[in-house]
């Protein structure tokens, strides 16, 4: 439900850009987002089309980029995704002490217009 | 047509402002939790006690997040502490500009050790939001069953501690101990881990012991 306030905060940061970069239509938007952020697609999906009804939107694309959820183990060096089950245990040494490199994203990376 | 790169990240300015929250719990050398959990779980009875065993012992104060009720804040101010109360009026998560302006009304911010912030009851939304907390702790109860920590991974993961309550219950419910265990030691094996009960007052102790240990490591340290 915080893609609401999420969203009104990418278009805000959106509509300053375009203001300064004089942009009257955007005609694609590109957000990244990771698999383990509490962040839905479709919601923020729904919350584009509720928010996003001035001119500067209007026949805006919305692309959303999901990342999976990947970590490095610190013990051994190990790389590797979590799927379904978010176990942070290294598949190689069983370690613990692994770090998240990938799936806490939620960046716009570009936008597109005229 | 032109592209523009942004890189931006959403929670930016959220970021900002919790970074600004935290320097200043620095240098007040004031140790703030931000206690999560799902509505119902016993964060505020959980605090209660917790007021009850350290009054007198910290300087406290609390942060209430609520919908729209100032039921909890009231429930609070009735033990004897500083307490301020924020409604996010539907909104379901605290941000860290609320938690600014909040501590900022406390009565006597200079006059405290340990800050409790309750965020509002969801296990989904608060745990993306950086208050400038220095530990995010979440609350389970064994009513809601041992699945939550495989549900809500990310709650669970960033915790720097894992309060089981309502223990009193377990004997009637079909919560597996050792499967809380075992999914908590995947998925945060640094958490720590307290079995309390709100409502007997089980437990309770050794968290506030962690709690006492906590601020003398804070103000050591800083």
């Amino acid at each position: 439900m915080h893609e609401i306030t999420l969203m009104s905060s990418i278009l805000d940061t959106l509509r300053e850009s375009a203001l300064q970069n004089n942009i009257k239509n955007i005609k694609q938007i590109k957000l990244v987002v990771g698999k383990f952020s509490m962040a839905l697609p479709d919601s923020l999906l729904f919350a584009f089309e509720a928010l996003g009804q001035d001119e500067l939107f209007k026949g805006a694309v919305l692309d959303i980029e999901e990342k999976d959820t990947k970590c490095i183990c610190r013990d051994c060096g190990q790389h590797f995704s979590l799927d379904n089950d978010y176990y942070f245990v290294c598949p190689n040494c069983s370690g613990h002490k692994t770090e998240i490199v990938s799936g806490r994203e939620l960046y716009i990376d570009y936008y597109e217009g005229d | 047509m032109v592209q523009i790169k942004l890189g931006s990240n959403i929670l930016g300015s959220n970021e900002l402002l919790a970074r600004k929250n935290r320097s200043e719990f620095q240098n007040q050398e004031i140790l703030v939790l931000n206690l999560m959990s799902s509505p119902g779980a016993g964060k505020t009875t959980l605090l209660e006690r917790t007021i009850e065993l350290l009054n007198g012992q910290l300087r406290l104060g609390v942060i209430e997040g609520d919908l729209y009720t100032d039921q909890d804040a009231q429930r609070i101010e009735q033990k004897g502490v500083q307490v301020i109360q924020i409604n996010t009026e539907g909104t379901c998560h605290l941000d860290a500009g609320m938690i600014g302006k909040a501590f900022n009304n406390l009565p006597e911010k200079d006059n405290i050790d340990i800050i409790f912030i309750e965020n509002v009851g969801n296990l989904v939304c608060p745990a993306e939001f950086d208050l400038g907390e220095d530990y995010k702790v979440v609350v389970l109860s064994t009513a809601e069953g041992n699945d939550k920590p495989l549900k809500y991974p990310l709650i669970f993961h960033e915790s720097r501690a894992v309060i089981l309550n309502k223990i009193d219950l377990l004997p009637y419910t079909d919560f597996s101990l050792e499967r809380f265990h075992k999914d908590l030691e995947n998925i945060n094996p640094k958490a720590q881990t307290f079995m309390v009960s709100g409502r007997t007052g089980q437990g309770i102790s050794e968290w506030t012991d962690w709690l006492l240990e906590e601020v003398n490591n804070k103000k050591g340290n800083s």
